[in-house]
């Protein structure tokens, strides 16, 4: 790839540039983050008044926690869930609407709605639709005979919201496919068609292949999404319910920290779930960024 | 991490617009909907009563959202002057020594009247020291009772003046009401874990929530609510469940509880008797009855007092205007008036805060004209109270009662018994305690 280099002739100017950016980062993450940090290390009453160093008391509890075990395998449960569900149907979608030419433009139009419903809202709309006491859905499920209740029951929970989260990202997954699909040039596949290979083997020997860079910034990205986005979708549908089956890592976070007031355990929890993003990030840009074939 | 700055923005933002000429007195509550309304009617009166203080409420969110905007604001140093806290809460508080400015020290330092005696034992005996000082100022308590449907009881062949007085009958008439068909579910609870499936449930039972009398002598408490007495209450609710006699209405406070009860889906309610104009307002075409709680005449012949949930107002010590904590001085002996508290308890349901009050209804006739509205004060004076049915206090409280949702969830799904849950409970519980009493002793 080609670089760009420009040469400033103030040394003061390309600092000047970079300010509002680098105020915004130092301001909204670096300190913030560097504040998790230190509290990770701490024991502190909710008001602050007195605050014991710990050392690493805080993470060694963590790992010793069933609560937590149980919340790490709930996330990865949740994420694999999202991230399969919501890539599989885009590309569908994506797939489609790529083979229809006129009224390609207008799907798609309808297909990225969804991204504009703030999570918070997406997961009310779920709850009343879920809702086992009035919702449309579980009245149903019923005249099938099943008695869906997602208060009671840990699968009919992470099934909603594994739906409810899916859903929210297969707008952002479908822009990306088609945008992947129309770089396939289309000779290829006219190609394979010529040596006599039927639609879905040309599909899965030669457009899929070729999607592959997009496949795997999409999977990074849907995880990311699904560990560290949803929690609007699970504040709003189960609330980590019932006996902990949905309560994702970024949902305890908020409530050992903000309803449990326990700050330091709370603060040790989001620093792991720091590296997590830091570790997925280096994936991305080290790992898929170069071995992925264009 | 960025919540708690943009709360703390918030805060900013809201106090740099108090440059008025009266010295303003932040009130940060959790009253939504008519009882807001009411709240801020309260405060307006107290306003155009007298010229030099204005008491300014906010609406802060659900009482575990007031309560960590108010101690993020507190870390801050933007915390308002007052805060209601609900009486979950009431441990954290208590624990936090140097955030709170006790109110009966407030109203000595400002020179207000004070008469501890005035309030009601019940109500004053949960929000007081070890030392017997009262360190909220009481504003709204309630305690659980029992509305039915009594067009429900009638359809199903049952006596609609006679309420179920024990959780045997209660069992008998939910059974009849959903094999009559007159309603789909007998029962449903608001709280079915924690305030009146546990914690109101040891106390009239009589039975021990917690060492150290409940929390009330001490950090070093551990938690003994299970007992087998509960673990059998938990394993019949189980039953009822699978009998579709009762209805489990969600975590915490049962959200979908009291709609079910409006729907005429569930014959029985049991909620907060400050649910009462709410039930009156939604109950649209059938008549409600009011009725004290259930007891389990397997465990007593003679039911203790139910205990008080609601909330007080605790002052908040860092105003740097020390005229505002005279102003907060002034609006709580306003908040005390019998005129104020009758006027409060009678619209919200409520219970009254000062015998004045009670006495005041009395003499109005409020009592007699609106039947079922003493029963919340009757069921909570009733006998001598004892070391299990003073109250309970325990730090962290709110989390704990999550535990407890959690577990009790895992008994209605048929995954543990009563026993193994409230075991779990207690343990999981006895951890959260022994983190509160290590941040909370230097």
């Amino acid at each position: 790839m080609q670089t760009k280099r420009t040469v400033f002739q103030s040394r003061v100017l390309p600092y000047f540039l970079l300010a509002p950016q680098l105020i915004i980062t130092l301001i909204f993450f670096v300190w913030p983050a560097a504040q998790a940090i230190w509290q990770s290390f701490l024991r502190q009453d909710p008001f602050g008044l007195k605050a014991t160093f710990v050392w690493f008391a805080n993470y060694t509890r963590l790992l010793d926690d069933p609560d937590y075990l149980n919340a790490l395998g709930a996330t990865f449960v949740f994420s694999v869930g999202v991230t399969v569900l919501s890539m599989g149907l885009s590309l569908m979608f994506a797939v489609a609407v790529n083979r229809v030419l006129r009224s390609g433009r207008f799907y798609t139009t309808l297909l990225v709605w969804p991204y504009a419903v703030a999570p918070a809202a997406a997961g009310l709309l779920w709850w009343f639709m879920f809702n086992p006491s009035v919702g449309i859905i579980p009245y149903l499920l019923s005249s099938f005979g099943y008695e869906w209740n997602h208060r009671l029951h840990t699968g009919d929970a992470m099934v909603l919201i594994i739906i409810a989260a899916a859903w929210k990202q297969i707008s952002y997954n479908f822009l990306f496919f088609v945008a992947g699909l129309q770089s396939v040039p289309q000779s290829l596949s006219e190609a394979a068609a010529i040596d006599g290979a039927g639609p879905f083997k040309r599909f899965w020997t030669v457009v899929f292949p070729l999607l592959s860079p997009t496949t795997f910034f999409l999977a990074v990205i849907n995880i990311t999404y699904a560990m560290f986005d949803t929690f609007g979708i699970v504040d709003a549908t189960t609330s980590g319910g019932p006996s902990q089956s949905t309560n994702i890592l970024v949902y305890k976070v908020y409530a050992d920290g903000f309803i449990g007031l326990n700050l330091g355990p709370s603060a040790a929890q989001s620093v792991i779930l720091m590296l997590i993003v830091v570790v997925l990030t280096v994936v991305q840009f080290r790992w898929i960024e170069r071995k992925v074939q264009y | 991490m960025f919540k708690k700055l943009s709360m703390a923005a918030i805060a900013v933002a809201l106090s740099a617009t108090s440059s008025l000429a009266a010295t303003e007195v932040t009130w940060w509550h959790a009253m939504g909907g008519e009882l807001g309304k009411k709240l801020e009617e309260i405060a307006q009166k107290f306003n155009d009563s007298q010229s030099d203080y204005k008491v300014v409420p906010v609406f802060k969110g659900t009482y575990p959202e007031t309560l960590t905007a108010a101690i993020a604001a507190f870390r801050a140093g933007q915390q308002p002057a007052i805060v209601q806290v609900f009486e979950v809460g009431t441990g954290t508080m208590m624990a936090a020594k140097g955030a709170v400015y006790p109110v009966y020290k407030l109203m000595a330092d400002n020179k207000e009247p004070w008469d501890p005696k005035g309030f009601l034992a019940p109500v004053v005996g949960y929000y007081s020291d070890a030392q017997g000082n009262i360190l909220s100022m009481p504003f709204n308590s309630s305690t659980p009772i029992m509305y039915y449907n009594k067009d429900v009881f009638q359809k199903a062949g049952l006596d609609p003046e006679v309420a179920p007085k024990t959780w045997a009958e209660l069992a008998a008439m939910g059974k009849k009401i959903v094999d009559s068909g007159a309603a789909a579910c007998g029962f449903t609870l608001s709280y079915a874990a924690t305030w009146v499936g546990l914690e109101n449930y040891s106390a009239i039972q009589n039975l021990p929530y917690g060492t150290l009398q409940n929390g009330f002598g001490g950090l070093k408490t551990e938690f003994k609510f299970n007992g087998k007495e509960q673990a059998a209450f938990w394993d019949n609710l189980k039953k009822q469940q699978d009998a579709k006699v009762f209805k489990y209405g969600g975590p915490g406070g049962g959200a979908e509880t009291a709609p079910m009860f409006y729907a005429q889906q569930c014959a029985i309610y049991m909620g907060s008797s400050a649910s009462r104009a709410g039930v009156i307002n939604n109950a649209k075409g059938f008549k409600v009855g009011f009725a004290p709680m259930p007891y389990d005449d397997t465990v007593t012949k003679e039911p203790k007092n139910s205990i008080i949930g609601g909330a007080t107002l605790w002052t908040l010590n860092g105003q740097k205007n020390p005229d505002v904590y005279k102003g907060v001085a002034k609006f709580f002996t306003y908040l005390s008036k019998p005129e104020v508290q009758a006027d409060w308890h009678q619209f919200t349901g409520y219970l009254p805060i000062t015998n004045a009050a009670y006495e005041l209804g009395q003499k109005q006739g409020y009592y007699e004209k609106t039947p079922g509205s003493d029963i919340a004060i009757k069921q909570i004076t009733r006998g001598t109270p004892s070391d299990n049915s003073r109250g309970v206090r325990f730090g962290n409280l709110t989390q704990i009662r999550d535990l407890i949702d959690q577990q009790f969830e895992t008994v209605l799904s048929g995954k543990k018994t009563g026993q193994q849950a409230l075991d779990d409970a207690a343990k999981a519980g006895n951890a959260v305690l022994r983190e509160f009493e290590a941040s909370n002793s230097n």
